[in-house]
């Protein structure tokens, strides 16, 4: 078998995979959800209910609110018992509907029964994207990018490479992994509504090698479905940005500045492809997703299927309550999650898991004097100077950070993963990268 | 629950490599040098080898703590690497005296006064060696130990020519420089130890291997042109490679992260410079050796070369 991979960059991260061969099991509904109205890129939705509202499962209860922007649906039914600003993933607080959980009465629209629906002959684009809109979905690997956006492809450009991400590059996670082995024929599907949107003839779905399993078995499948390639890829940390899985599979790399679409290429997460299969095909909205709940101490990982709004306390109390030696709470990977601060955070339709570290590796070494040492350089899959960048934030010089190239760093973290001298570069550069992209948005006013 | 929940921004994962980690694996790599010295030259290589590290280590504690008045932060292990390279470059025989006052100018002047680890332009080691050679040229330079004879013996030990030395130019066994058993400085004397000790770097991912290569292949290539031009006047390529320090100075001296560039390519052009010159010395000027002076001449354009020299970014050229 080739392997393929990116020429720039990389590090190789132990990978964790703790949950790799633990089937998807649903997680019991809880009594509260709380779901946030921004749960995307782009303008929070609307809240279109009100307090005292009965919804059904799957009612839309927030319109998206531009063309960047997602419709939310509800994941439960129930009473709305409260519209407010709760804590999410990032710290902030963003509007919330908190629904007080009764029953499990699905809206009447949506298709429950198992059989896989294949026939897609009749359907138009247009009907794909508008229905992908309707639905709410969003790319669920973590970026949660409006998908009906990225499936409207301008006039003047064109695509000729659908590239399916189950990548999954962050240790630990394998909820793509468990979604491919176990909604593999969901995902082809999914697969070709994709093609049909963007008009396109050929799809890849990018693997890496510690997924032999899925690679086999897709593999298989794929004979039945003309067009679609399955790509084996290099272990290597971040095979998964969409940049770089671009790069390995078509050998082109996307320009500074520039859209994958600019290279011909549509790339959607493994799960979204799902998502968009059950959004056309079976008529249900984006509400539940899975997650993965996984540490070195946890006792009984796994992976969960979640409704939307799920406070995370639910998922840790599932797998065993948290260890005696937590000493962080992860949503998402260890290498580009956010740290949280309570349980009480609700999953949202990008938490793609919930990782708890111990106290042994949850703490920042000691910052030492940077030695010159040329590995973040190495590291750094955009090829930019990240010990250069972290000096010209430290002291706020914009000018060199913008002639640098701080807007092309993808935050993926292996500078700092490869700093010997645990500086906090990422920080300095997170900061220098926002400020210079404040002020070019304020040039072009 | 009792703990606290740490809350710091991603990444929370790190690799293995620590300071004292990369500076450990290079005391390590020259380990086979530091034998192969010890077979030749005995108490000599000892004696100077502890004198040069327990001096470099005093003088960065004391220079830390009461002059800068900050954390000492020896156990980093960067003054013993400095220590063991410094020894490395001298003779066995030379006054532990001397070797004190090389790593108080090695550490003091060459690391500290710049402001520390990580600060300084000029390979310490390599200002200490040029500054004892050019202040104790004789002591430095006239009277090479013997290896073997010269074992048990210290500061009387019995000397020969070296050869780098202008009688010896050419004369001496390629096998005898490969494997030890020449006259010459502690560390530089077998070029098989060094070789080990720079896979190992390699492989352990150190170092890479732009410098090391550039270096050898650039005094290879001009080396072969002067000898095939020139047989009776200019010694052969191999005789180059395997004298005078070169391959200490490749593997262990040029290679030294905080003076030389960030960038792969920035690294071939630094050690093409540093092979240039070393030939250009060693052909045409007065110092059969040159490499100390070569290396440090291109640590001075190194910043230049970090700013002028970018590594290749992501988007820039089209790939297939």
């Amino acid at each position: 078998m080739e392997f393929k991979t990116f020429s720039i960059g990389g590090v190789h991260p132990a990978d964790k995979k703790l949950t790799a061969g633990v089937a998807i099991k649903p997680l019991a509904i809880p009594a509260t959800v709380t779901i946030p109205c921004a749960q995307h890129i782009g303008a929070p939705a609307e809240i279109i209910v009100q307090k005292g509202d009965k919804v059904k499962v799957g009612q839309l209860i927030a319109k998206a609110n531009g063309f960047v922007s997602a419709n939310i649906h509800s994941s439960v039914s129930g009473t709305v018992k409260m519209i407010g600003p709760v804590a999410d993933a990032s710290g902030y607080t963003k509007q919330a509907v908190t629904i007080q959980v009764e029953g499990d009465e699905w809206d009447e629209s949506i298709d429950r029964t198992p059989d896989i629906k294949r026939n897609i002959d009749d359907l138009k684009a247009e009907d794909i994207v508008n229905k992908v809109h309707e639905a709410g979905i969003v790319g669920m690997g973590g970026a949660t990018f409006p998908t009906k956006v990225k499936l409207s492809i301008p006039l003047e450009k064109k695509a000729d490479a659908v590239i399916i991400n189950a990548v999954e590059c962050e240790p630990y996670l394998t909820a793509d992994h468990r979604v491919m082995l176990e909604k593999g024929e969901e995902l082809m599907i999914g697969t070709q509504l994709i093609m049909k949107a963007v008009r396109c003839e050929n799809a890849y779905i990018g693997i890496e090698q510690n997924k032999l399993d899925a690679i086999k078995y897709l593999t298989e499948l794929s004979s039945k479905y003309p067009g679609i390639k399955v790509v084996p890829l290099k272990l290597k940390y971040p095979q998964g940005s969409e940049k770089h899985l671009i790069a390995a599979i078509t050998g082109r790399e996307v320009p500074s500045g520039r859209l994958p679409i600019d290279v011909g290429a549509v790339v959607d997460n493994a799960g979204t492809a799902v998502a968009i299969y059950e959004a056309v095909m079976k008529n249900k909205p984006l509400f539940e997703r899975v997650v993965t709940v996984t540490g070195d101490s946890v006792k009984n990982p796994g992976n969960f299927l979640v409704r939307i709004g799920t406070p995370i306390k639910n998922l840790v109390d599932e797998v065993g309550g948290l260890p005696e030696d937590t000493g962080k709470i992860i949503s998402g990977g260890p290498m580009m999650g956010k740290a949280i601060t309570t349980l009480d955070i609700p999953v949202a339709k990008g938490t793609s898991g919930v990782l708890i570290l111990p106290q042994t590796l949850a703490h920042r070494g000691e910052v030492e004097n940077c030695i010159r040492c040329g590995k973040c350089v190495d590291a750094c899959p955009m090829g930019l100077e990240p010990y250069l960048l972290s000096a010209y934030a430290s002291r706020k010089n914009f000018e060199e950070l913008e002639n640098n190239h701080v807007t092309d760093c993808i935050e993926c973290g292996c500078c700092v993963f490869s700093c010997p001298s645990n500086r906090p570069i990422l920080d300095f550069v997170r900061f220098g990268k926002q400020s210079v992209m404040k002020i070019i948005r304020s040039r072009k006013k | 629950m009792s703990n606290l929940l740490t809350i710091s921004p991603s990444p929370h994962a790190k690799g293995k490599d620590t300071v004292k980690s990369l500076m450990g694996g290079v005391l390590i790599a020259l380990a086979p040098a530091f034998l192969v010295s010890l077979y030749f030259f005995g108490i000599g290589a000892l004696i100077t080898t502890l004198v040069s590290v327990i001096s470099c280590v005093l003088f960065e504690w004391l220079i830390t703590k009461f002059i800068l008045k900050q954390t000492p932060h020896i156990c980093d292990l960067s003054a013993v690497l400095t220590g063991v390279l410094l020894a490395f470059n001298l003779p066995s025989n030379i006054s532990p005296f001397i070797v004190m006052f090389g790593a108080l100018i090695a550490i003091g002047v060459g690391k500290m006064s710049f402001g520390g680890l990580g600060q300084n332009p000029f390979n310490p080691a390599l200002v200490g060696r040029v500054f004892l050679l050019i202040s104790f040229p004789v002591q430095m330079t006239g009277a090479w130990p013997k290896p073997i004879e010269a074992r048990w013996q210290y500061l009387d030990a019995v000397t020969g020519a070296t050869p780098m030395s202008y009688s010896e130019l050419g004369k001496v066994n390629l096998m005898d420089m490969f494997l030890g058993g020449v006259g010459g400085s502690l560390g530089e004397v077998a070029a098989l130890a060094l070789i080990l000790g720079g896979v190992y770097l390699i492989v352990k991912r150190i170092i890479t291997w732009h410098i090391p290569v550039s270096i050898l292949l650039t005094v290879l290539i001009i080396t072969s042109i002067a000898y095939l031009t020139d047989p009776t006047k200019f010694a052969s390529p191999l005789y180059h490679l395997l004298g005078g320090g070169l391959l200490l100075g490749a593997i262990f001296m040029a290679t030294d992260y905080v003076t030389s560039p960030m960038s792969s390519t920035g690294k071939l052009i630094y050690g093409f410079g540093i092979g240039l010159l070393t030939v250009i010395i060693r052909l045409w000027g007065s110092y059969p050796e040159g490499m100390s002076f070569a290396i440090l001449i291109m640590n001075a354009l190194t910043p230049i070369i970090n700013k002028y020299v970018k590594p290749t970014r992501f988007g820039v050229v089209k790939t297939k």
